[in-house]
């Protein structure tokens, strides 16, 4: 029971200082979310804090590599008009 | 600095926005207000010739998403959007600030705005300034925030030496900001809709009062985002100086595709700088406005309108060393020198009669102005150097300053912008409304072109002190009925 930092974090820091269990640490070229410390905040908070304060869509994923934040999650930019940019 | 007089009989009953103003917008101020912020660069017109700032960029979280901010690129508050700075540990920010301050001793404010909320960050930001105080104590500190934590931190922010706090409030209706902001980070959850536009605007209103309470300085900036915020911000105004606030500072929405953001991507248009500064004209009435904000990267150095931030990188401020007492005494004969300069009373400026208008049946209307100067309140520049114009409103009124205008507000990529014609079809844009330019001197292709656009260049004044430039020349056009046709500008709202 892990979240996993891919590719898409900007390394904005936010979710580190969250993290209850201390899984989270700078890294290059991102962010990375160390798993045997991960508890997904199970008992700690409702809600993951690293995906509850991350800026930036599809950071982080779940154990299925499902992102906690899909596209047009949190910007509210339709993902299709993202799409059509390119 | 005071305005030109021009001899007319006195309208009754005008704005106070108009009269009696200056281009000074400190002249609004209480006495012990302007005091404090006579030589902080960002808020007097006069001192930003004259003192430096510099940011630093300590603060890389935030706590909440703008629809004009793209979290790839700085906080878009305070800093230019689509720009990235270097983040700086408190430590090498600390240094920086040394650093600077030994090689531009007219330095006098250092900030934190970014790249994210400096109060979602407060351990960076209170580490740093707890050691600029300790090596440069007389530097003021000033900090942005979007206010979501700033009830939180109030107390704090109040013992440092931090007098000048800025607060973004775009709104104070939640169902506006739900049109502004997707979601804030509260008490552990992701908040969104008008649950978090309320969270938020009470956070900033109780932060605001806090503040103020505790003899804070507070200024706010408002970002205008036409048909969102733009008729609402009126009331924004009124009410934040009703709490206290001292200055009101409206920014134009900077919204372009390539940024990334939500208003970019959704082509939400921007303010021409014509609808800003009716907004600015609009909101005076209430508050005092600052209309020459040129809304700084978060990592900036060196004077408004400069950025010096090369010169000091992390590898080369690494390599310095410095006696902090030398520096600091540096500092302070310089800093004397300069306010003993600007307390000088000014050369009186000639009085600009007008005799011939008052006898003509149709009134001239007030037009703007642009002015290409380099400082010291001339029309000292090239036009083709100019990076920015002042832009000044004159009438049968007198003359008042109303704001800058950057040309590379409009500028996209930074390549582009040195290609000449480039360069002058974005000045030309920037000059939008203006009838007339004065400019030290300037060349054939930009003159033609400006004629083509209904702007009249001039370097008949080069030299000249600005106002009594612009009075003469409006003067002169109005004489020549070249203004005869002018569409009202300004729409100054008794
Ligand atoms: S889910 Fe919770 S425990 Fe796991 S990394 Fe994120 S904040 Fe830390
Ligand atoms: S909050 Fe998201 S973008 Fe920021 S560092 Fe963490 S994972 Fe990366």
């Amino acid at each position: 029971m892990a979240l996993k930092i891919v590719a898409a974090c900007v390394n904005c820091w936010a979710c580190e200082p969250l993290c209850p269990s201390q899984a989270i640490s700078a890294a290059v070229p991102h962010f990375i979310i160390d798993a045997k410390k991960c508890t997904e905040c199970d008992g700690d908070y409702a809600d993951a804090q690293c995906a509850s304060i991350c800026p930036i869509e599809c950071a982080i994923v779940d154990g299925f590599d499902m992102p906690l934040n899909p596209p047009g999650s949190l910007t509210n930019i339709p993902p299709e008009r993202l799409a059509a940019l390119g | 600095m005071a305005t030109t007089p021009i001899e007319i009989g006195k309208k009754s009953g005008c704005a106070a926005s108009s009269c009696g103003s200056t281009s000074d917008q400190m002249s609004h101020l209480p006495e012990h207000i302007r005091e404090r912020v006579f030589n902080h660069p960002c808020y007097s017109e006069q001192a930003h010739h004259h003192f430096a700032r510099m940011h630093v960029a300590v603060a890389p979280a935030c706590n909440i998403q703008c629809n004009y901010c793209n979290r790839k690129y700085d906080c878009a508050n305070e800093s230019r959007p689509g720009v990235v700075s270097e983040l700086l540990h408190p430590d090498q920010a600390i240094k920086k600030v040394i650093a600077v301050a030994a090689a531009i001793p007219q330095m006098t404010v250092v900030g934190i705005a970014g790249p994210g909320d400096p109060l979602a960050n407060p351990e960076r930001t209170f580490a740093t300034f707890r050691g600029i105080a300790e090596y440069a104590p007389d530097i003021k500190l000033c900090v942005s925030t979007n206010g979501l934590s700033l009830p939180q931190h109030a107390e704090e922010l109040s013992r440092h030496n931090i007098d000048h706090v800025t607060i973004t409030i775009n709104t104070l209706d939640e169902e506006i900001g739900a049109e502004i902001y997707p979601w804030v980070f509260w008490n552990h959850r992701r908040i969104r809709g008008r649950a978090a536009a309320r969270i938020l605007i009470e956070q900033q209103q109780r932060g605001l009062e806090m503040l103020t309470e505790r003899g804070v300085l507070v200024k706010v900036n408002s970002v205008m985002i036409p048909g969102v915020n733009d008729s609402h911000l009126k009331e924004v105004s009124r009410v934040v100086k009703s709490k206290g606030a001292f200055l009101h500072n409206v920014m134009p929405l900077i919204a372009e595709v390539e940024h990334g953001t939500y208003y970019g991507v959704m082509e939400q248009p921007s303010p021409t700088a014509q609808e800003l500064q009716a907004l600015q004209d609009a909101c005076a009435g209430d508050m005092n406005m600052m209309r020459h904000c040129r809304q700084c990267r978060a990592d900036a150095v060196g004077l408004l309108g400069e950025d010096r931030g090369a010169e000091f990188t992390l590898d080369k401020i690494e390599a310095m060393e410095f006696d902090y007492e030398e520096i600091r005494a540096r500092r302070a004969a310089v800093q004397s020198a300069i306010a003993e300069e600007m307390n000088k009373p000014k050369v009186q400026v000639a009085t600009v009669s007008l005799a011939s208008l008052k006898r003509r049946a149709v009134a001239t209307p007030p037009v703007l102005m642009a002015v290409a100067s380099k400082g010291g309140n001339v029309v000292n520049q090239h036009f083709g150097h100019a990076t920015e114009f002042l832009v000044y409103e004159a009438s049968e009124a007198g003359v008042r300053f109303v704001g800058t205008r950057r040309t590379d507000q409009y500028c996209v990529g930074s390549d582009h912008c040195d290609e000449g014609e480039d360069k002058l079809a974005l000045a030309i844009t920037a000059l939008d409304g203006c009838r007339a330019v004065l400019c030290a001197r300037i060349g054939i292709t930009p003159w033609e072109a400006l004629e083509a656009a209904g702007i009249k260049p001039d370097s008949d004044h080069a030299m000249e002190p600005i106002e009594e430039a612009v009075a003469a020349l409006y003067a002169a056009m109005a004489e020549a009925g070249e203004l005869s046709d002018a569409p009202s500008v300004g729409a100054s709202v008794a």
